[in-house]
């Protein structure tokens, strides 16, 4: 088989409670062994074909255990694409499963083009000509769709950013190609090491804040992190439950395992959440009482969003009005609960705590106002209000991969360039950077490095 | 018309004696194909009509892989230069390249009497008027004065000479270059047969009298003073060398232009042909740099044997008298008598992308073209493709395998691929950044990567061969025997590696890891792993890039194997474009003017996507598993 191994989420995303990761090719069980730990600690390698094994996805680098997991095992050719065939289950949510994607992707596999797995299905002989007809339309339509998708989900703050970089990329090859095809050209200073340096260092710098103030570091690694605030009885838990409810995330332990504690993940309108620690804010029925205001404002030091949730059948009490002066300088949404009983809250001053924050009417024993809450969530979240001035948002896969591709290349210029490396050894990085980061705003044509020559630079006889 | 006779047959025959024409003939009539080449002046063979200089980056890396392919470019330089230069040597191994000045008329003469000698090749003096074609075939070609010449294969190598018109000033008329007779009919003959054809430019320097240059007022530009050589098989080196020169324009110098850029025909409108970008006359660096407050100039001389000098960097299409002013104003040329004036030139060329891989026209059967007629520009990208275009003719003809270099090859096959996959807007010529792979393309391995190919073809000698292969052994041995043997952390050791200015061993290390380190040179380190060998400068060479940029030449090396799948994945000649559904329509006429040979080749085609490389790569399989089926 001559392909190189790939990886994609497998199941539609967002819904049921289990997520597969699909990888398939040469490389497969290779690349599976380097993040799976089983209890026992057998490699996937010596294991049997057609098996399951239960165990933890650790990324070796941080030695950090990313999900607990179930791995159906494959060889080829007894597989959909007659290769070796590794299927990572995980818990649904697009944050996990996300980070299984992600986590594979970099340690070998290439995220699979819409409609791969069928194409290698068909090349490897195990989709008949009948099908092949259908095998062309169904890749020329993925491939429409996705192109659709990375284009809408590419909000213009990236794809700008990526241009600086790519630009200031650019003008670096430039200085270096003219020093090399013109030799005695006078007019250009060597490039020298120093120079590169500066450049490539505000390359990478400018890709990790990407890695990580992005959706992808912050958000969707570990989803923007939630905490339901609020009295004991106002109907936190029940909040809870009918975001989870409404959203079908996953509460699943996989059969079998337990787990002592849940992040409870959900999707709302594309936004993702972790509840957090909700086994113990179900069980204590709430964090202020538990731990005291003080320490619950360290609790909440490290949150996302707020929801506040007030008794709109009861007036405002001091304790109330404490938890608006805790929570002061966070993003947060009041919820005023209870709308079927009679209400005693005064609006007017909730208003005034609240400081323009969005304030929600629910009764949730009636399932009234979720979704004007989702709503207001989503909104915040576009709106960027809680992503946070500089933030950009990088969510497509494929752009998170390239990412980290892109990091790893310039970072090898960069050793390269510190080692002593010729400065047009360094450059081959430094090109592969440059074009990787063009995949992601789908241009990599070989001539903008000529152009660039010959509009920078005066040259010839 | 006159009486037309018939004049004989061959196998190949070249039109054109330039420096597309003489690898070409040359290397039919070496490979035993009955050999014909016509040109319109004998007296102009391998002429340069611009500047006196064959090299540089990129171009410099061409001439050595032709000669490791059996061509005659280096061999004719080695022995007619006037001086030569390494250049980049402050820099990677895969940047170096050599560059000479030439004795343009000792060029002429040593091509001509190496083309004279070879067996198997006529040479006439003649201008080709018309090609003969049945049935989509070439089969001979006919001249002004009537010879019929017939042949199985045709090469066409005419250069600028297509319908040329030089542009002087005001001043436009019908010429080759240097005043040379055009080449009409020809071109005439060629819209008839169909082909697509560009109108192209380019142009040239004044030349002056160098009796007349105040030198003092420039800086001295000698050559290297080490033996260099482009060809493999050189073994004596001209050391008696004649220095270039380096000026500046003037403030001056760009006032007159500026004054009379009304008077230059490419501002006016009269050239309408696509200039080259890196070989911008002075009129379109001042204008289109005006913040530069002056440019380069080098003079270079012509030869050894005149007084003319090239004033390299006043390529100008002004009028004369307005060239006259330029050159005064120029420092060191106050008083420099002008002996030619420069000029542009504008000529047809073939859209390349009508060409298959081998050079043959896709149009007609065993027609081919090679050089500047291609859209390309320059003597070596000239040579490089007659060469190819020689070798692949003769080869067709003999039963021979086709010979196609991939771009991993060489440099070579970078400027044809890129030609026929690609086509080109304006004259083409290499940058070694048109290269992915370049750490590969080395000046130093040309012989390691294509001496086994021409050895293959039958452009190599046994004897040649036979050196070559001692070399590779010698090499791939202490290579072996470095990355075996381990150098231990003794007194003498640790003494040596300071004296390079390295850190002291803690522990023992093999050699070829010691060599790895930046400060390290080969004969340090085989000093401290004696062995009984001595090596030539170039095996050491060899020895130390391969082991010292090992690291990124298998980086390469991974990527060209990846990309090797592709290139064996074949794309079927009859293969119908129009019944595979799904691909988008811009890919589909693409693909159906481009007709790539192999699945890497069509996506290398601008506007041509995964998602349809894909859809080909699905087409092509069904096609494979339906012909199985019906066996
Ligand atoms: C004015 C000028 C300026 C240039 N400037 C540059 C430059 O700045 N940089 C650069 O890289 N290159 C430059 N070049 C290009 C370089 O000279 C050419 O690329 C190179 O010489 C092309 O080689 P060739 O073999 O294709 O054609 P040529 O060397 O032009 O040879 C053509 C041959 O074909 C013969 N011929 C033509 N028509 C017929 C016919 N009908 N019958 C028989 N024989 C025929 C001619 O006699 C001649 O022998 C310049 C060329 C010119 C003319
Ligand atoms: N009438 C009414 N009762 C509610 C509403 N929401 C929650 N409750 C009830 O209030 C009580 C406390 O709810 P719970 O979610 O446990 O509150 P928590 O202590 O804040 O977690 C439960 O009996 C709920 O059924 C609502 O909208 N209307
Ligand atoms: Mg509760």
């Amino acid at each position: 088989m001559d392909f190189d191994t790939i990886a994609a989420i497998s199941t539609p995303m967002g819904e049921g409670a289990i997520a597969i990761v699909r990888l398939s090719g040469d490389e497969a069980i290779a690349i599976a062994d380097k993040i799976f730990q089983a209890p026992n600690r057998k490699n996937l390698a010596v294991q049997a074909t057609h098996t399951i094994h239960y165990g933890h996805l650790i990324d070796p680098k941080t030695e950090e255990v990313v999900e607990e997991v179930m791995l159906s095992l494959m060889r080829g050719p007894k597989t959909f694409t007659r290769e070796d065939v590794v299927e990572i289950n995980c818990h649904g949510g697009i944050v996990s499963v996300n980070r299984v994607l992600q986590l594979v992707l970099r340690y070998g596999a290439r995220l699979a083009e819409p409609g791969e797995f069928t194409k290698r299905a068909f090349l490897n002989g195990r989709i008949d000509l009948s099908q092949a007809e259908a095998v062309m339309d169904l890749i020329r339509a993925k491939t429409d769709r996705a192109m659709n998708v990375a284009l809408t989900q590419m909000d213009g703050k990236l794809s700008r950013l990526i241009g600086e970089l790519r630009q200031a990329l650019l003008e670096t090859l430039a200085q270096v190609e003219v020093n090399i095809d013109y030799p005695e050209y006078d007019d250009v200073e060597e490039m020298t090491v120093p120079v590169l340096l500066e450049k490539c260092s505000w390359v990478r710098d400018e890709i990790d804040k990407l890695l990580t103030t992005s959706s992808q570091g912050k958000i969707l690694r570990e989803g923007l992190s939630t905490v339901i605030l609020g009295r004991p009885n106002v109907g936190k838990s029940s909040l809870l439950n009918s975001l989870v409810h409404e959203n079908k995330a996953i509460v699943t332990n996989i059969a079998g395992t337990t787990r002592d504690i849940i992040e409870e993940y959900v999707n709302v309108r594309g936004v993702p959440l972790r509840l957090v620690d909700t086994a113990g804010i179900r069980e204590t029925e709430d964090i202020v009482e538990r731990i005291g205001v003080e320490r619950s404002r360290e609790a909440l030091k490290g949150a996302d969003l707020i929801l506040l949730v007030l008794n709109g059948a009861e007036s405002l009490s001091a304790e109330d009005e404490r938890l608006f002066e805790t929570i002061e300088q966070m993003d947060y949404i009041v919820v005023v609960n209870k709308t079927d009983l009679q209400q005693q809250i005064d609006l007017q001053r909730v208003k005034k705590l609240a400081g323009g924050r969005r304030i929600v009417t629910t009764s949730l024993l009636k399932e009234e106002g979720v979704v004007e809450l989702e709503e207001a969530i989503a909104a915040l979240f576009f709106e960027g209000q809680v992503e946070g001035g500089d933030m950009t948002y990088v969510s497509n896969a494929r752009h998170i991969a390239l990412l980290h591709q892109a990091r790893q290349t310039i970072e090898d210029a960069l050793n390269a360039a510190n080692a002593g490396v010729p400065v047009d050894m360094v450059q081959i990085d430094v090109t592969r950077t440059w074009e990787i980061l063009g995949e992601i705003v789908g241009d990599t044509v070989q001539e903008s490095l000529i152009n660039q020559l010959f509009s920078q630079f005066c040259l010839g006889k | 018309m006159p009486t037309q006779y018939e004049a004989g047959t061959f196998d190949v025959i070249v039109i054109g004696a330039g420096h597309a024409g003489a690898e070409a003939a040359y290397a039919a009539a070496k490979l035993g194909a009955k050999t014909l080449m016509l040109t319109i002046n004998l007296d102009m063979i391998a002429f340069m009509p611009c500047n006196p200089s064959i090299g540089g980056p990129a171009k410099g890396i061409v001439v050595r892989e032709i000669d490791a392919l059996g061509g005659l470019m280096g061999k004719v330089i080695d022995k007619t230069h006037i001086q030569m230069r390494m250049l980049n040597t402050g820099k990677g191994p895969a940047v170096r390249a050599l560059r000479a000045q030439a004795d343009k008329v000792l060029y002429q003469q040593e091509m001509k009497r190496l083309l004279e000698e070879q067996e198997n090749l006529q040479i006439h003096q003649a201008m080709v008027e018309e090609l003969i074609v049945e049935d989509g075939e070439v089969k001979g070609v006919i001249t002004q004065i009537g010879g019929i010449y017939r042949a199985k294969s045709v090469i066409i190598t005419t250069g600028t000479f297509l319908r040329g018109e030089i542009i002087l000033g005001d001043l436009k008329y019908s010429s080759g270059p240097n005043n040379q007779q055009p080449s009409i009919k020809l071109a005439d003959n060629l819209k008839e047969l169909g082909f697509d054809i560009i109108r192209f430019k380019t142009g040239t320097p004044p030349r002056v009298n160098n009796r007349t240059i105040d030198y003092s007022k420039t800086e001295i530009q000698p050559g290297d003073d080490v033996p260099r050589a482009f060809s493999f098989e050189t073994t004596e080196f001209i050391m008696d060398q004649l220095p270039c020169w380096l000026t500046y324009t003037s403030t001056t110098t760009h006032q007159i232009i500026e004054e009379n850029l009304h008077l230059s025909p490419m501002y006016s409108g009269m050239i309408k042909g696509t200039g080259p970008r890196y070989c911008p006359s002075i009129e379109d660096k001042v204008v289109r740099f005006n913040d530069k407050p002056r440019h380069q100039i080098f003079l270079e001389p012509e030869g050894r044997n005149t007084r003319e000098v090239y004033v390299q960097g006043l390529s100008t299409s002004l009028p004369e008298h307005v060239q006259k002013k330029l050159i005064a104003s120029v420092p060191g040329l106050e008083n420099a008598e002008m002996m030619r004036a420069g000029y542009a030139i504008e000529y047809d060329a073939v859209i390349p992308t009508q060409l298959w891989p081998t050079l043959e026209t896709k149009r007609i059967k065993n027609l081919y073209t090679a050089g500047q007629i291609n859209g390309t520009s320059g003597y070596e990208e000239a040579a490089a493709q007659g060469l190819m275009a020689g070798i692949n003719a003769a080869s067709k003809i003999l039963g021979k395998e086709e010979t196609i270099l991939s771009r991993s090859d060489a440099y070579i096959g970078v400027l044809i691929d890129d030609l026929v996959t690609k086509g080109t807007n304006e004259p083409y010529r290499l940058l070694t950044s048109r290269a992915e792979y370049r750490l590969l393309l080395r000046h130093d391995n040309a012989d390691m990567r294509l001496i086994d190919i021409g050895y293959n073809i039958g452009m190599v000698s046994e004897e040649r061969y036979a050196k070559f292969t001692a070399k590779r052994e010698q090499i791939e041995q202490e290579i072996a025997r470095l990355r075996e043997v381990i150098v231990k952390p003794n007194a003498d050791t640790q003494a040596a590696i300071r004296s390079v200015g390295g850190t002291e061993l803690k522990d023992g290390i093999r050699g070829a890891d010691l060599l790895k380190r930046p400060e390290m040179h080969y004969d340090l380190v085989a000093s401290l792993t004696p062995s009984d060998k001595e090596f030539s400068e170039e095996v050491k060479e060899q020895i130390e890039i391969q082991l010292k940029y090992e690291g990124y030449i298998q980086k390469a090396l991974q990527q060209v194997e990846r990309l090797r799948k592709m290139e064996d994945k074949k794309i079927p000649e009859n293969i119908d474009y129009d019944a595979i559904s799904g691909l988008a329509t811009e890919a589909r006429q693409k693909l159906k003017s481009v007709h790539p040979l192999s699945i890497a080749q069509a996506s290398r085609i601008s506007g041509v996507n995964p998602a349809d490389i894909s859809i080909l790569l699905v087409y092509i399989e069904q096609g494979k598993i339906a012909r199985v089926a019906n066996d």
